[in-house]
Formats: C-alpha cells, sequence, structure tokens
C-alpha cells in the first residue's frame, strides 16, 4: 500500500504540482522529487534545524511536517535566497566572516537567520541566539555565524552584493 | 516511514466520525513536532492519520468573549508566545510557549498538541493549571468542558474519549489582580526539555497556586490559600511546611535520562521558592503600576 495525494506548492517563487506519498515528509519531497538538495537531512527529531526551510514566511523543520500537510504552501528553501546569480546579503556575509566550515548546517542557518531578519531586522546577540537556537552547527561556528549575521543587521553588508 | 491513510476533515462532525469509524487505530495530526517522530521510528502505527489542521472551529485563534480568552486548538507556540491578550492575562502561559522547543517547533507545536500528547515535561500544563483553563473537547456526545486539573493522567493519556477532539482551550480571565511566572531548569540553553517545568501565581487577596511538571507522571497543581506563601514578609520556617506539602506529589522517573530525581527534586525546591517570590514581585509592581 502506498497511497499518494495531489498536492500544489510554491517552491522557490515556481509552483509545482506533485503527487506525493502520503507518508513522506516535505523534506523527503524538497530532496528527492524536487531533487533540491540544498536542504540538509540529518537528525530527523526536530533537533539539529539542517532541515529547516521556510513556510508561509515562517521556519519549520521539514523533517517534522508531511508534504501533504503544506498544499498550498508557499516555501523557500537554500535555492531561493540567491537572486540572479547574486549570493543574497547573509550568504555574503557568512562567506566573509568565515562562517561556513564542513557546510552542512549551513542551508538551516541561512534560513533561519534570514526568517529572523525579515521579522526583527536589528536583533541583539541574545536574540540572534534565540533565533538560532534551532540549528547546531557540529564546527562549532557559531561566533562566526552570529558575527555574519551582525553585519547584516548593521548594514554592513546592505546592498553591496545586489 | 510505514504508510497509512491521510484525511484532512474539514469539520467537526466529520473529524468526530472518522475519529468514531477507526477507534485506536486513528491518530490527530496537529503540529506533528511529537506524531511525526513517533510514525517515523515505529512507535506509533496507526491507520489512518486525521490531520485537524483544516477544521474551521480548531483554527488558529485567540479571543477574549465575557471575562474568558478562547485559545484556538491549533494555535501555534509561536502566536501564545506573542498574543497582547495573553501577554497582558496569562502572561506565565506566553512565557512557557515561548521557551518550547526552538523556533522551527514553535512555529509547528500546538496548544492542543502540548496538552493532548501530555508528556509530564509539557511546559504550558503548570500554567494552564495555574489559570484554570478548561479544555473543550467535542465528541459524538456533544461538547464537553473538562477542568485541565482533571485532564492529565499520565504521559500520552488524558481523560479525552476515544472520539473525542479537543477543539479549544478557555481561559477564565483573573478576577483578582495577579502576578505570576512560568520557570524551568533544563541541560542546556537553548533547545531542551524541561527536567523541571514550573508556573507560580500569587493573587492581592493572598492565594498561591503553583503547578509543576518533569517530576512524576502528570503535571500537578496545589493551591494554598493559608496566605502564607503569599505574605513577603513570611519566614523561610513558615513556609516551609507549605513547600513540603506542595511538593510531596513529586515522584521523577529513575529512569530518565534527563536528571536524576534527587537533583529533580532539589531543583523543584529552588525553582518553586524562586517562582513564589517572583510572582510576589510582579503582584507588587502592577500595584505600583496601577497606583
Amino acid at each position: 500500500m502506498d497511497n499518494t495525494l495531489p498536492i500544489e506548492i510554491t517552491v522557490n517563487g515556481r509552483r509545482r504540482a506533485l503527487d506525493v506519498a502520503v507518508h513522506h515528509t516535505l523534506l523527503d519531497v524538497i530532496r528527492e522529487d524536487l531533487e533540491l538538495t540544498g536542504t540538509k537531512e540529518c537528525c530527523l527529531v526536530g533537533e539539529c534545524g539542517a532541515c529547516t526551510v521556510m513556510v508561509n514566511g515562517r521556519i519549520v523543520d521539514s523533517c517534522l511536517m508531511l508534504a501533504v500537510e503544506a498544499d498550498g504552501a508557499e516555501i523557500v528553501t537554500v535555492e531561493g535566497l540567491a537572486q540572479n546569480g547574486q549570493l543574497n546579503p547573509l550568504q555574503q556575509a557568512f562567506l566573509d566572516k568565515g562562517a561556513v566550515q564542513c557546510g552542512f548546517c549551513i542551508p538551516g542557518q541561512l534560513i533561519a537567520a534570514q526568517a529572523l531578519l525579515a521579522e526583527n531586522p536589528h536583533p541583539s546577540v541574545d536574540e540572534i541566539h534565540e533565533g538560532l537556537a534551532g540549528n547546531l552547527c557540529r564546527c562549532a561556528g557559531y561566533v562566526q555565524i552570529t558575527e555574519a549575521v551582525l553585519s547584516v543587521a548593521e548594514g554592513e553588508h546592505q546592498g553591496e552584493h545586489r | 516511514m510505514q504508510t497509512f491513510a491521510y484525511e484532512s476533515p474539514t469539520t467537526l462532525a466529520e473529524a468526530v466520525a472518522l475519529l468514531d469509524a477507526h477507534g485506536p487505530d486513528a491518530r490527530l495530526l496537529a503540529g506533528g513536532t511529537d506524531l511525526v517522530i513517533r510514525l517515523r521510528d515505529g512507535s506509533a502505527r496507526p491507520g489512518v492519520v486525521i490531520d485537524v489542521k483544516r477544521i474551521a472551529e480548531l483554527c488558529p485563534a485567540i479571543r477574549e468573549h465575557d471575562g474568558t480568552v478562547t485559545i484556538g486548538a491549533t494555535t501555534v507556540m509561536t502566536d501564545v508566545a506573542a498574543n497582547e491578550l495573553l501577554r497582558r492575562h496569562f502572561p506565565a502561559l506566553a512565557e512557557a510557549a515561548a521557551v518550547v522547543g526552538s523556533v522551527q517547533i514553535r512555529n509547528r507545536a500546538t496548544i492542543a498538541g502540548n496538552v493532548c500528547n501530555a508528556s509530564p515535561a509539557a511546559d504550558t500544563a503548570p500554567p494552564l493549571l495555574v489559570y484554570g483553563a478548561v479544555v473543550v473537547a467535542v465528541g459524538l456526545q456533544g461538547t464537553r468542558r473538562i477542568p485541565i486539573s482533571e485532564f492529565f493522567v499520565r504521559s500520552g493519556v488524558t481523560t479525552l474519549e476515544r472520539n473525542e477532539l479537543l477543539v479549544a482551550m478557555e481561559l477564565p480571565v483573573p478576577v483578582s489582580r495577579t502576578g505570576a511566572v512560568h520557570m524551568r531548569r533544563t541541560r542546556r540553553r537553548g533547545h531542551d526539555l524541561a527536567s523541571v517545568t514550573l508556573c507560580c501565581s500569587v493573587d492581592e487577596k493572598g492565594m498561591t497556586r503553583l503547578a509543576y511538571g518533569s517530576v512524576g507522571p502528570r503535571p500537578v497543581l496545589y493551591v494554598d490559600e493559608s496566605g502564607v506563601l503569599a505574605d513577603p514578609a513570611a519566614t523561610d520556617e513558615a513556609k516551609a511546611p507549605i513547600f513540603e506539602r506542595m511538593f510531596a506529589d513529586a515522584s521523577p522517573s529513575k529512569r530518565s535520562m534527563r536528571a536524576s530525581p534527587e537533583y529533580r527534586l532539589a531543583m523543584l525546591r529552588v525553582l518553586g521558592s524562586r517562582a513564589v517570590r517572583t510572582a510576589i514581585e510582579r503582584l507588587a509592581s502592577l500595584r505600583s503600576v496601577e497606583a
């Protein structure tokens, strides 16, 4: 038995109509069906944040959401951050501050940071720590990650890389 | 993950009929932050998953009517934490919602899921007990209002009937001026389950309500009407026997890996007296703001 249902989602601005298995998570569909492998699979229990994507403007662990639940939703993955081949300010800041070590957690970190800045454009260091508390970095690059987010919040990277 | 049938009813009647037809083979899905983990690890193997998020009566909403604030079942923690009405009348509930999981979890986890999952460590349970919340449940027999103090049985078990689902949570707006606080102890800062989760309120008539979780099979409420705990001038000797009675029902599991029973009991006492102090301070600052 392999139940499927049709869903329609918008991923990084592009509308997609798919038949998904009801027991597949949004993460499964993003990686396997849409072949957008920037979003990472890791702990599968909602602790590490590697699978973070934005659903209707809010970040979620895509490993804890069934794909069928996303029917009608607007989704942004890490592939949706760069525009016209240009990294967005946050991505550039992560590179400039050396926030990317092994890189595995970075897609999730970027999406979480993007959501944080959208809601709170000038967060304090504590607010950045809280906003990214659901994203673990095994390389322990937290200092550089925080610096990168802060530099965008303070305008260091605004507009330079547009 | 083993497959299942997925139902997404849009009316309450449809949802109740599905629950009735499938009995224990059905599981309700709200935010999924607990259920999807269990579907994946095989500890839950329902034939039918009923997604309740498209049912109008359960929609995320927080409204006040006639001295009662009603929270729709599928309201997520992020919205409970940020809501102005809740922050004004039930600040300790907003505080508790703000420390559940991470941003990602709070954007999905619902108030109904937090109580129906009936984890002893549920952070919203102590404030809901302290504020005297009422669970509104709908089933085949109609609507039932269950005081939250009669709702929790043990981990994963509540007094909901098999064909009932939680529709909303009702909170009576306190009639007396009340200072309240939620506190918890975790292994690490950031994103962790509570080793002790606790809420205390003190009102201007001298009533202290204290509820705690993660130190036994279910969260517990204790009410002190003697006025001693609420009295900022009361001595530690006067308060000690009340705290003893208050914490007599704590029986932390020896099997939990989060903290030893000894540590939890010690921290329960520390957090308990700290929370009483903070609630008294908050009550006093409310008085001075209104004076």
